[in-house]
């Protein structure tokens, strides 16, 4: 409830701040002071399990342990983005507060959709995360594949809620209790009715639009590849996995009892999405086209959660956020400095830039799902979480054979960093001291998590 | 003190890892060469001394403890050494110093990064060794792998990038499928209680493990995943095909980590990870298992006898001798068992001597061609006698330690099949064909235009080899201490 009430709040102050700021530097500032008061507002409420604003809200919102431990991923993860890339927001335009404003509404969706109860306010949490985006990915007024990706985001997008919205009606003109509460759906007589089970589809596809997973993936690729890099950054990363948090709220809540009816179509989708996103990062040239497509095959690692579907998974998908959030965000952060975003671009970093190099390794090596690192726990969990479900081995063994093809397309880079010669002309990072400074921090966090997970699964069971 | 504070494990994975982390950060190259052979020899001296307290009276104060670690999941960071892990832990103790002694002239480019990755990867290995929960043994089996990555990638050939990735991604794959091995007969483990009481659901402890509830079926084909991780580790055929490359593009004092310790991590891996877990999966399976080392043998000798480069001979002969391991490990017999213990030692040794003179006619001559190469007695006679010592101990001759291993493996493969047993002896005939006949176009003939660049043995390489010589004596005529140590350890593994 914190976190809702103060992103939004925080939005409208960068929005005035916009009017009222002449210096371009400063919204960054307080930016970043307002993603801090909000993680600890949020900190509080996970602590305390009582909130600021004491609002009857007709338990339309859930805020449990496992919620807030979501949004306080999302937020350290934004706070990341914000103190590793906040000045180059200052160079995506002119209107860099509004930016930073578009960014905590988008979060005000985040918290919606990781404490909704209600369709309804599920509907709200993933529009109030879209709008945004739809703005933010064409904000790079001048460049043409900007504007291709908020347009193409823009239309797909609108199609795929009309479906969610679609999907929404029928359930509930499916459900015989009449009701939006998600945990108050009833699915009347075996078997269940038509009407429910297009109901159940629509939001299948919808939401899987929402998180990329193939084959309703094709937007995807453009539009991270057109969108400016600290958008993609922030897109790619906590957008996907609150979209992937609703999902599974949602279906665990309301349709975790057919579980089994609906399992199949999960499987069909995973290996759908690690085969495409894993085959075609190998090809791909661009860096910032290849994360987007391993934002895919990760995003097909994550089903795994909704295929298992017990403690285990949901546990695992809250490692699984912040080990993905946190390479990710420190691999665009990389990125966004360089003049040259082909692998070739990395070429001989480990001579110049050392302790980013190393860095950026740990990166790809907990996106990889090498131990130590806090990737190897998620991918390790999601294992766990589908076996103890039991009768999807087979589902285990072609996720990780797809692992071990991830390891193509990330060690490339790894390749490129530390094992071949600079290429003649320079290719200088712009990146000052305290830069470096952080992203060795993440470096380091990543692997504090990877030994300790507890402190990270502790929050959960809080 | 010792046992109170701190435990022979403990000592041999930390000083490494310590050392290890503390040489990237030594600039200068002489400072970091003497740094890493200190660090090495100290890593010895503390294994020998661990070899004192083997005993298994002194196992548990001074061969095991354990830290809570990952409790939630009924993990712990458990280290223990056995009498295998002793022997192994003492090879890869005994590896590093004359790894480091025999080069200790070469000059290196990042010379920190080389000895701060070498360092890196014994921790790995002495971790692989040690290890006791299953969780634990797969960090380590994947942590070794990392910095071994990055040395294969950085000093070698021209092709090294690629045939290593491809080093990699064979690993890494058979390790994933092994994970999922490992998770899945965790989860059919019960639950685990530690001494502050807390609980978890299930354990990855080694012995949760060999009494997992797992169905004669269920144990089959989880004898497939693990067998993909060891296998590709040995390599046993089919899955070697990325051992010559490798071993060909990689730097040799690489290489001798490579063949002369992390093979052995597979048949370790084999030895208490698969055969006490999924017996029943072994009594099925274990016969293909057999039936691939065998084909290895034959077809890794084969090639062996037509190579002309030097370092892919080295490779298929040892591919030969890990696949007779490999057979010998699979018949579950006592003396197969006990053979395949004592050779994974003498292989050790053996292979890191052959390495060093390979890889001392190479840098000297300048060539890796047998063709090129002719008449080096006449320049380096030392060279020459190590070399034939060498070889004959890679031939089994009696009196030196290869006979040892290969005439107990020998012997328990006989008692498993004879019809193995006599296929697979013929790899004695055909390695004698392949290592004298490479001594007779390299050392003897005409001195060839690369071989009269050759020049003898320098201080340094003389004690490497002299020690090498000495152990090959030593193991061959006298080997019952390390029966003794291990005879143990072979009770689980037999029928």
């Amino acid at each position: 409830m914190n976190a809702i009430v103060l992103t939004a709040f925080w939005g409208v102050v960068m929005m005035f701040a916009g009017a009222f700021l002449k210096s371009k530097s400063l919204p960054k500032y307080l930016a970043i002071a307002g993603i801090i008061i909000v993680f600890l507002a949020n900190a509080i409420e996970l602590k305390t399990q009582t909130s600021f604003f004491n609002i009857d809200l007709h338990n339309m919102i859930r805020t449990d342990s496992f919620n807030l431990t979501f949004i306080a991923v999302a937020v350290a993860a934004t706070f990341l983005l914000f103190i590793l890339n906040g000045k180059d927001f200052e160079n995506i335009g002119i209107h860099v507060s509004e930016y930073f404003a578009l960014i905590f509404f988008i979060l005000c969706g985040v918290a919606l959709s990781a404490t909704f109860n209600t369709l309804l306010l599920m509907f709200l949490g993933i529009e109030i995360i879209s709008i945004p985006l739809y703005i933010l990915s064409g904000s790079e007024k001048k460049n043409l594949k900007s504007n291709e990706a908020a347009l193409k985001y823009l239309l797909m997008g609108a199609f795929s809620t009309g479906i969610m919205l679609m999907g929404i009606a029928f359930i509930y003109g499916a459900n015989e209790n009449g009701s939006f509460f998600i945990s108050n759906i009833n699915l009347g007589a075996q078997p269940i009715s038509p009407m429910f089970v297009v109901g159940l589809v629509f939001l299948l596809v919808s939401m899987s639009f929402k998180v990329s997973a193939a084959p309703f993936h094709f937007w995807a690729p453009d539009v991270y590849d057109g969108a400016p890099m600290v958008v993609t950054s922030f897109m790619a990363t906590v957008v996907k996995v609150a979209a992937f948090i609703a999902f599974i709220r949602l279906f665990d809540n309301a349709f975790g009892k057919i579980h089994t009816q609906w399992q199949n179509l999960i499987v069909v989708i995973t290996i759908a999405t690690l085969l495409i996103g894993n085959i075609t990062a190998v090809f791909q040239q661009s860096v910032k086209r290849m994360l987007a497509y391993s934002s895919i095959a990760q995003a097909g690692f994550m089903m795994l959660a909704l295929l298992s579907l017990n403690d285990k998974g949901k546990e695992g998908i809250i490692i699984y956020s912040a080990a993905y959030s946190l390479a990710t965000i420190g691999l665009f952060a990389v990125l966004v400095k360089m003049k040259d975003y082909t692998i070739d671009g990395f070429n001989g970093m480990a001579k110049k830039y050392p302790a980013i190099a190393v860095s950026a390794a740990i990166f790809l090596f907990s996106l990889t799902g090498i131990p130590l690192t806090i990737g190897f726990q998620a991918k390790f969990m999601m294992l766990l979480s589908v076996i103890e479900a039991g009768g999807y081995f087979w589902v285990v063994i072609i996720a990780v054979l797809f692992a071990a093809v991830s390891a193509f397309y990330y060690f490339r880079i790894i390749q490129a960093m530390f094992f071949k010669p600079a290429l003649p002309d320079e290719n200088s990072l712009a990146a000052g001291k305290s830069f470096k400074i952080i992203i060795v921090i993440t470096a380091i966090l990543i692997i504090l998590l990877g030994v300790y997970p507890e402190l990270l699964v502790g929050w959960i069971y809080s | 003190m010792l046992g109170t504070y701190f435990t022979f494990p403990e000592l041999l994975l930390w000083i490494p890892l310590i050392a290890g982390i503390v040489a990237f950060f030594i600039k200068n190259e002489k400072a970091v060469k003497a740094w890493s052979l200190i660090a090495s020899l100290i890593i010895l001296a503390v294994s020998v001394v661990g070899l004192c307290y083997s005993d298994s009276s002194k196992y548990l104060s001074y061969n095991q403890v354990s830290y809570y670690w990952l409790k939630y999941l009924g993990n712990s960071f458990h280290l223990g050494l056995d009498g295998t892990g002793h022997l192994l832990s003492f090879l890869t103790a005994l590896a590093y110093p004359l790894i480091f002694l025999y080069s200790y002239n070469r000059k290196w480019q990042n010379a920190n990064n080389y000895f701060g990755l070498m360092l890196l990867t014994q921790a790995g290995i002495m971790g692989v060794f040690s290890a006791m929960d299953a969780l634990l043994f797969y960090f380590f089996w994947e942590l070794a792998l990392i910095p071994a990555y990055f040395l294969c990638s950085i000093w070698g050939g021209k092709q090294k990038i690629a045939t290593t990735f491809k080093f990699f991604v064979y690993t890494f794959t058979g390790s994933l499928l092994m994970l999922t091995g490992i998770i899945y007969i965790y989860l059919h483990t019960g639950p685990r209680i530690f001494e502050d009481t807390t609980q978890a659901a299930h354990n990855f402890g080694m012995l949760a493990f060999q009494h997992a509830n797992l169905s004669g079926a269920e144990q089959g084909w989880l004898f497939w995943l693990f067998f993909a991780a060891f296998a590709v580790k040995i390599p046993v055929w089919p899955l070697h095909t990325w051992q010559p490359d490798t071993y060909d593009q990689t730097e040799t004092s690489v290489v001798m980590v490579l063949s002369g310790l992390m093979v052995k991590m597979g048949l370790f891996g084999v030895m208490r990870w698969m055969l006490p877990v999924v017996p029943e999966g072994v009594s099925q399976y274990g016969n293909v298992a057999i039936i691939l080392a065998v084909i290895g043998i034959i077809y890794a000798s084969c090639v062996a006898m037509v190579q002309d480069n030097l370092k892919k001979l080295v490779a298929y002969s040892s591919i030969a001798h890990l696949g007779l391991m490999t057979a010998a490990l699979f018949s579950q017999t006592e003396l197969g068992v006990q053979g395949v213990i004592v050779q994974m030692f003498n292989h050790g040794v053996n292979v890191i001597g052959f390495w060093i003179v390979v890889d001392i006619l190479i840098k000297k001559s300048g060539v890796k061609y047998i063709s090129e190469l002719g008449g080096v007695a006449i320049k380096a006679p030392a060279l020459t006698i190590m070399m034939i010592i060498i070889g004959l101990a890679n031939i089994g001759l009696p009196l030196t330690n290869g006979f040892v291993g290969e005439f107990l493996m020998y012997g328990g493969l006989f008692q498993y099949n004879y019809v193995f047993a006599a296929i697979s002896i013929l790899a004695i005939i055909l390695s004698a064909v392949y290592v004298l006949g490479m001594i007779r176009k390299v050392f003897y003939g005409n001195v060839s235009e690369a071989a009269s660049k050759m020049t003898d043995l320098t201080t340094y390489e003389k004690i490497a080899l002299g020690v090498v010589v000495i152990i090959i004596f030593i193991t061959g005529v006298y080997p019952q201490p390390i029966i003794e140590l291990t005879k143990n350890a072979t009770a689980l593994l037999v029928k």
